[in-house]
């Protein structure tokens, strides 16, 4: 307990140092933001004082900081150039991803981890080899040739999902996205378990537990799999908040009006306090992951469990 | 875009400059790869599938980039537009040739020019019931024009005696501007309800064609008690009314409206924009049957959608024109003979067959084809590719010493790819040696160009707002602009145009500026853009012209 508290207090200096870091590194963006959303229109001065005024652009970095914060900690997160409140936009998007990347959590932690125990068990065998082959090609092939592909051979030549949109809601529009999404880390998880489960497989406990006469199931399960999901677990924990973070290419591939887009858009439209509440809120996400994953290690194995 | 950055805007910058991006270049070749995977696989796709988009009796789907503002007087991103033409019935309409029709407006009419009287058509509704009078295009009007609301489409008013008043100028060495002592233009009078008189600051001739923009749209009195409840659930008075309100990123839902009384009533019972972020996905979703309407498929797909779709592809002319524009104030660009050359060789048409996939075309004038007034060939011997005689006149000329740098925005990567191009011509054949490019961030490129920090040759984009020679030659040949050329012959002769007789009679004059404009050659045209667009089967009676998809007249089978 003590031990979750001193982490969530930790968190509190990270959190004030990445949002005054990413507002620095927006407010040092080159150009005008105004005059760029102007395009090749005119644009007298008195309509670029009114404008910048409005978006708070002509006071110092610390000061436009500053008000953010002020104002974030009482819910208001500021507006969007188009007018739209900051806060309402997340609130849309932020359900869009987190939709997307439990999707394509759960499609890596159980494909990845049954594939890594079928390749682990059988070391050298067909299943082996096949897991090892895929793996590395899904590792090396972009995530957006893999989702332009899935796209059109999954959702328009063979019709087997919708090929775009959030039209049909949870988790149908999700399971293509969340495959192409989760793909990469689906292989990376499928390689650790199964290494790790071929090392454990040979530890001095397991042949104990065999030659006790366990059957096979619980030899594997209860106990070899079982130390071999630790660095499994960490990974999947990390990655979960790549996960959010991670779903620009493939939000913008299937259309899904999420938290990639939107930072995408922001970026580089300059619009400080969108990117700063996204990343700000990213941010204790990995905090709090990081912090579960801790916890788990715990669960995994007592003798790294703390006071 | 444009845009990813597609995008949204208070932004202008949608149809100005085009909002592509680094994500956009991978998915152009992702495309491709996927396409070439899944004929392979399949041995060839099918044709879009019947049906698509929900269910609902009548109702069909486009595909649309997320708008920025609904309010018609702040936006100017055409994808607003696209929703803006099928909510409001603007004064005048410009007809598939070009030519001003009248629409809300009974006429358009004035006797020097300057004092315009504007009819409006009586009996017309707003879609809460209000009556579109006189004074709904005065209230909105005034609403674009008052400094302090800082909308988008304020300068579309400037020549609207007044609008000083309301836009008053900072005070010398201050950079606040006072508030305006009034909030209407004087030179709006409300005659009667159906009667509205406008006051120019000069005489317009192109007056009556910019009554088509969607910035001079009526508002209804409804909409100024709550403006930013307006701008996601605009009421207006065309064929069709919003349907609840804009979900953004998702949609915005329209269907007829039953008390129209204007000359276009809905043919189909509702349309559903459907907002992509990309382009791609967007033609995918049309393959798959999931959108009926897309106005902009991506070029690397043209190909192939053109042999997929047949009749169902269409290719719309548009005004959007690129320029090489020289910076005249740079003394090793003074000469008009140095510029002439340059022009001269430049291969427009094989930059446009390499670049473009040959769907743009290569320009000999500096209007579009589409401009009345427009005149095949009107630049003469200085727009055709012809390496002797451009070698020859750049000799003459002096040639060129020193590093030539060549400026475009990373926009978009083609431009890159067309300004390649161009630097290996005028390598190969005039030998000018020392060719570097300066790829200036998109955020800074106008001003970059505004405030005359190009020392070479540069891209220069125009994306039309009315058929008018005027909206052409006079933002970009005219006072303060970006070449620092300045031709009093050039002045004169607008100013005449200007307040020429009528629209007829203005076009002699203005095609008499667009010579000397040539002749001296501070900016030179290179090519006309595009638009490929596609539909479903479900849908017919599509009639996409350079001015608007004209969603009204689509039926649904």
């Amino acid at each position: 307990m003590r031990y979750t508290i001193q982490r969530l207090l930790q968190a509190v200096p990270v959190f004030f140092a990445t949002t005054f870091l990413i507002y620095a590194m927006v407010f040092a963006l080159p150009g005008d933001p105004i005059v760029a959303l102007a395009g090749d229109k005119p644009l007298s001065p008195e309509l670029l004082h009114t404008l910048r005024e409005r978006y708070h652009l002509n006071d110092p970095l610390l000061v436009q900081y500053g008000r953010y914060m002020l104002n974030a900690v009482q819910g208001d997160l500021g507006q969007t150039f188009t007018g739209q409140p900051v806060s309402e936009l997340l609130q849309g998007r932020w359900a869009v991803t987190a939709q997307l990347a439990v999707t394509a959590w759960i499609f890596e932690l159980v494909v990845g981890i049954g594939l890594g125990v079928i390749a682990g068990l059988r070391r050298g065998g067909i299943a082996d080899t096949a897991v090892l082959a895929g793996t590395t090609f899904v590792i090396a092939v972009p995530v957006f040739v893999v989702g332009y592909t899935a796209q059109i051979l999954l959702g328009l030549n063979l019709a087997l999902f919708p090929t775009a949109g959030v039209d049909e809601g949870w988790p149908v529009s999700y399971l293509l996205p969340g495959m192409v999404l989760g793909s990469f880390g689906l292989a990376y998880v499928a390689r650790l378990t199964r290494t790790s489960l071929i090392e454990n497989v040979r530890a001095d406990y397991v042949r104990t537990a065999r030659a006790k006469g366990l059957r096979r199931r619980r030899v594997i399960g209860r106990h070899a799999l079982r130390n071999s999901l630790i660095p499994v677990v960490t990974f999947l924990g990390v990655d979960f908040g790549n996960l959010m973070a991670g779903a620009i290419v493939t939000e913008g591939i299937f259309n899904l009006p999420g938290i990639g887009q939107q930072v995408f858009q922001s970026i580089q439209l300059q619009e400080g306090p969108v990117v700063v509440g996204i990343v700000t809120m990213l941010v204790m996400i990995f905090i709090v992951v990081n912090l579960l994953v801790d916890l788990l290690y715990g669960v995994l194995d007592p003798r790294i469990r703390r006071a | 875009m444009s845009r990813l950055v597609s995008l949204f805007t208070l932004s202008g910058n949608t149809p100005r400059e085009e909002h592509v991006t680094v994500l956009t270049r991978i998915r152009g070749f992702a495309v491709l790869l996927a396409t070439a995977l899944a004929v392979s696989a399949c041995g060839g796709s099918e044709p879009p599938a019947a049906g698509g988009g929900q269910p609902g009796a009548k109702e069909f789907s486009v595909a649309l980039t997320e708008p920025d503002h609904l309010t018609p007087g702040n936006t100017s991103s055409s994808y607003s537009i696209t929703v803006l033409q099928a909510l409001f019935d603007l004064p005048v309409v410009i007809d598939a040739k070009g030519q001003p029709q009248m629409r809300a407006a009974e006429s358009v009419t004035s006797e020097d020019q300057k004092v315009w009287t504007i009819k409006i058509k009586p009996g017309q509704k707003f879609h809460n019931g209000e009556p579109v009078t006189a004074e709904s295009f005065a209230d909105a009007w005034n609403a674009a024009a008052y400094g302090p609301n800082a909308w988008t489409n304020n300068y579309y008013f400037e020549n609207i005696e007044g609008y000083d008043k309301l836009n008053p100028e900072a005070p010398e060495g201050s950079e606040e501007a006072p508030k305006p002592t009034v909030d209407k233009l004087s030179g709006l009078k409300v005659v009667d309800p159906n009667t509205l008189q406008v006051t120019l600051t000069g005489p317009f001739s192109q007056f009556p064609i910019t009554l088509a923009y969607t910035g001079f749209a009526p508002m209804p009195k409804a909409a100024f008690a709550d403006l930013a409840a307006y701008d996601i659930k605009p009421i207006g008075n065309g064929p069709f009314a919003l349907d609840g309100t804009w979900v953004r990123n998702r949609q915005i839902k329209v269907k007829k409206f039953e008390g129209y009384a204007g000359p276009r009533p809905a043919k189909s019972g509702s349309i559903n924009f459907k907002i992509y972020e990309s382009r791609d996905t967007a033609y995918v979703d049309l393959r798959a049957g999931k959108v009926d309407l897309i106005q902009t498929i991506p070029p690397a797909s043209a190909p192939e959608a053109k042999k997929l779709l047949g009749d169902r592809f269409v290719a719309t002319p548009s005004g959007t024109m690129d320029y090489l524009g020289f910076p005249v104030f740079d003394k090793r660009f003074a000469s008009a003979d140095l510029r002439r050359a340059i022009s001269m060789a430049i291969d427009r048409q094989a930059i446009v067959d390499a670049v473009f996939n040959g769907a743009f075309k290569p320009m000999s004038s500096l209007v579009a084809p589409l401009v009345p007034g427009y005149r095949e060939g009107a630049c003469g011997e200085a727009c055709v590719y012809d390496v002797a005689k451009a070698k020859a006149l750049f000799d003459k000329a002096g040639g060129f010493s020193g590093t030539m740098n060549l400026y475009f925005s990373n926009a978009d990567p083609s431009y890159e790819q067309w300004m390649t191009a161009v630097a290996n011509q005028l390598k190969d054949n005039l030998g000018i040696a020392d060719i570097q490019f300066r790829k200036v961030p998109a955020a800074d490129y106008l001003s970059t160009l505004r405030e005359h920090k190009q020392d070479g040759p540069y891209r220069n984009n125009w994306v039309m707002d009315y058929p008018s020679p005027q909206n052409y030659l006079q933002p970009m040949w005219g006072e303060g602009n970006r070449m620092g050329w300045e031709s009093k012959e050039f002045n004169d002769l607008i100013a005449q145009a200007n307040s020429a007789a009528g629209m007829e009679a203005s076009i002699p004059l203005y095609q008499q500026a667009e010579d000397v404009a040539l002749r001296e050659m501070p900016m030179a045209p290179l090519w006309n853009w595009q638009d490929q667009g596609g539909y479903s089967d479900k849908i017919t009676g599509v009639q996409i012209d350079a001015y608007s998809p004209n969603l009204d007249l689509i039926t649904v089978k």
